[in-house]
Parts: C-alpha cells; structure tokens; sequence
C-alpha cells in the first residue's frame, strides 16, 4: 500500500507517494526523478549513492524512503549553488580526478561532510572519509589531491 | 522484496505489540536488514523502526557510575559522545570500524549485537566492560550478561517479539585499561579474522584486580578467553604472565574454524599476537613497563 510521504529534498519540500519497500536511492532516482545519486552495488559497499541525511553521509540504498520523513536530503544535484559549482566539484575537474565519473556524486558527498566539519583534513583523514566510496577506475591519488585543494581554497589560504 | 508495511512506533510497548503480530522484523540502522530483505536472506510483513523510541536513542548515565547505551543509537553518535569517549574509549574505537562513515552514521551497537556475527566488531569492547543487555519483551524486561545473548552463528536467544533495548556498561574504576585490536587483510571496510579486546583493572598494590579477554572470529559466537583471564587475575603484570595469557588465549580459549578468509592455525596465531598487543597497550596506560618485543 502506498504511503505519503514528506520530506526535505535539495531545500524543496517533496510530498510523493512511495511503496514501503523503497529505498531513498529508489525515491530520489525514480519518483522525484533526480538521478545523479548512482545504484552501484546495493547493499552499501560502494557508496556511489551516498548522500547527506540531516547533514550527514549515509548510503542511500541502505535507508528506506518512509525512514526520512520530515528530514533533510541533500543529493549531488543540490550541492553547486546558483549555477556555480561547489570549491570540491571544481577541484575535481581540474586535477583530473574524474574518470567515468560514476563514483564522483558520492566522492564529492563524501568530502563535503568532511568538510563541512574538519576544514584542514590530513590526507589520512580525506583517506577514511572516502574509504566507503569505491573508484573503479583506480583514481584515488588525483581524488585525495582535489579534495585537499578544496580545502586550502575554502579555507583562502 | 516481499511487500510489508513499515511502522514507526513511539513506545516500546507499541513496538512489542507490532512485533507479535505476523512476520515482523525490528529495525535500527537497516544496513544489515535492508541488503537482507532484498536478497531475501530474511523475509517480513511489517517492519518496526525502534528509532523513535526516545530511550532506545539516549545514552545516559546510570546511578552506580555506568552508562546506557540505546540500542538504536548509530555507532556515530555513540562514538561522538562525551561520556563514551572520556570513559570507554575502547568501545568510541570499535564503533568507527564498523565500515565506512555511511555506514557508521546509520548502523547501531544493537543491530551489530543482535544479527550476531562472530566478527561483530563492537562485542568484544562491550563485553569486556562487562555490558549486561536489557531486553524488553510482553512479560516485561530482562537482563543478560551480553556474552549469554549469543546462540551461534547470525542467531541470539532473543525471542522475535523481544527487543534488545540498552546495553549498560559497568562504571570504569581507577588504574584501569582497555583496548580492541583486530586483523584485517585490508586497513578499512574489512571484516576482522581475529579480533581481541583486553580489559586490565589494578588494585592499589598493582597487582591485576580484574582481567578481561573477549575475542571475535575465532567460534561461533564472540567469546570471553577465560583460560587466560584467570592466569591474569591476581597477579602482578610482567613479561612471562602476558606471553602466558596470550598462549592461554590462542590455544585454550580460541575454537576458530578454517574458511575462505582464513585457516584456523592463522587465526590462532593471530590470537596470540593481538592479546599480546593489547596486553602492552594495558600496560602502557597503566604505566607498567613491559617489553613485549
């Protein structure tokens, strides 16, 4: 039986119906239509659909939809502001660290509750904030150095 | 996925209530029911969130100097909180190896409890500060040494109308250490193959006042290494008794199988290594010197 359902999504308020058994990856991508959070493995390995719940990261496939709400989603498509992509977005375009791109919505999550919290983060803490986000393309190295660029700008050192 | 009805009851009563009716499955952090229900490992007609439920998401301090720890609570919250880093740093550090930060954010110290794997990496930790479970249920509440909740493999002696709802861990005396160490092939989002926790009290002569030892992979279910312990308990720590305990460990204590992540003689071995470590690290804290190399 389908239930109503109302919750925060990028700073709009969504009402949407939703089945019990969907996932908030599944009301995000298929009811509301913002497909930017990636299904990888669906079982909360690969965090390619990380996203923020009231701040903070969580693997979208491993929450159900009617857990969230009257809480607060941020997904990727919420993350540039007025057209301007977020410092982490940008980092990433420029050092390359971006392949097929299918891990990067949750690797740029990821960082930006880092963050969002630590705004000098070691490369051993920018290591483990990401450890739940799998790159198959192997691009680690070039990913770690953007999100410490975006640090050192956001900071304006 | 079978089709089921989600439910988010405000009291545990209510909570109880839903659970006795049909198929029903408590949830806490989901990220182990959920990859369950879709593989239909498990299978339910309602789903109970206990996540509303205020006392199954506080953590609080308890008359005699010990703390409740809610069931529900995410390893996060539970990791983050004054009271537990300041007193039981051991258990703060189990939490954040319970996968990555995602999942940290949303599994519980009780979901890691009840599904009950041999591996479960926040068991030891708890068990050594001597965490007596509270189960509620229809007839009312219950408590268990948590060591006695565990029946096997992925199975507890939670009847499925019960509710595991706080894990309360004994007051942290003076000249007292512990510590959780474990082995993985990789450095993070691993399962342990072996994992030990070692609890050190001292009396004021310094001699060992209470010794604990709980261990996870090595059997069916997490398990205290009590051949070791009572080689410990009275005596003063040096060299010759924690090479003696780690032995006890490994060899008496530990019932580990071979699988496809490891041979039962590896984890043995590991045993041994890993009480000897968190021997020195006791012995660090307390201030005793012991070369253990």
């Amino acid at each position: 039986m389908k239930t109503l359902l109302s919750c925060t999504i990028n700073a709009e308020e969504h009402t949407v119906l939703v089945d019990p058994r969907d996932t908030l990856l599944e009301l995000l991508r298929e009811r509301i239509g913002l497909t930017g959070s990636k299904e990888g493995c669906g079982n909360g390995n690969c965090g390619t659909c990380t996203v923020l719940l009231d701040g903070a990261v969580v693997n979208a496939c491993l929450v159900l939809a009617l857990e969230v709400a009257g809480r607060e989603v941020v997904t990727i498509e919420g993350v540039a502001c007025a057209g301007e992509l977020h410092p982490i977005q940008s980092a990433l375009i420029e050092t390359g660290g971006t392949q097929c791109g299918f891990c990067t919505p949750g690797i740029v999550l990821a960082a930006k509750a880092l963050l969002d919290v630590n705004s000098a983060p070691s490369e051993d803490e920018i290591r483990q904030a990401i450890a739940g986000n799998l790159c198959r393309c192997t691009g680690y190295g070039k990913i770690v150095d953007a999100i410490a660029t975006a640090a050192t700008r956001m900071r304006g050192d | 996925m079978r089709n089921f009805i989600y439910l988010a009851p405000p009291s545990i009563e209510d909570a109880i209530g839903e659970l006795r009716r049909g198929r029903a499955r408590a949830l806490a952090g989901g990220t182990d029911l959920l990859p369950q229900l879709r593989e239909g490992r498990r299978n339910a007609d309602r789903i109970v969130d206990l996540k509303r439920i205020a006392e199954l998401v506080a953590i609080r301090a308890l008359p005699q100097g010990g703390v409740a720890i809610g069931a529900a609570l995410s390893a996060t919250s539970v990791a983050r909180h004054p009271l537990i880093s300041a007193r039981y740093p051991a258990i703060a550090a189990a939490a954040r190896l319970l996968g990555s930060v995602q999942v940290q954010n949303r599994a519980s110290l009780g979901g890691n409890v009840c599904n009950a794997a041999p591996s479960a990496d926040v068991v030891p930790a708890l068990i050594c500060h001597e965490a007596d479970a509270e189960i509620a249920g229809a007839g009312g509440r219950r408590h268990t040494p948590l060591e006695q909740l565990f029946a096997g493999p992925g199975r507890t002696v939670l009847q499925a109308d019960e509710v595991l709802t706080t894990l309360c861990l004994a007051a942290v005396p003076p000249r007292s250490a512990t510590t959780y160490l474990r082995f993985t092939p990789r450095r993070e989002m691993d399962i342990a193959i072996a994992g030990v926790a070692v609890r050190i009290d001292l009396a004021e002569d310094r001699a060992i006042a209470l010794a604990r030892i709980a261990l996870a992979s090595v059997a069916p279910t997490p398990l205290r290494a009590t051949s070791a312990e009572r080689l410990l308990q009275g005596n003063k720590l040096d060299r010759e008794l924690a090479l003696a305990a780690a032995g006890a460990a490994a060899n008496d204590d530990a019932r580990p199988i071979s699988d496809t992540r490891a041979s039962a003689d590896y984890r043995r071995s590991l045993v041994e290594v890993l009480t000897r470590r968190g021997l020195a690290a006791c012995a660090h804290t307390l201030d005793i010197a012991l070369d253990l190399r």
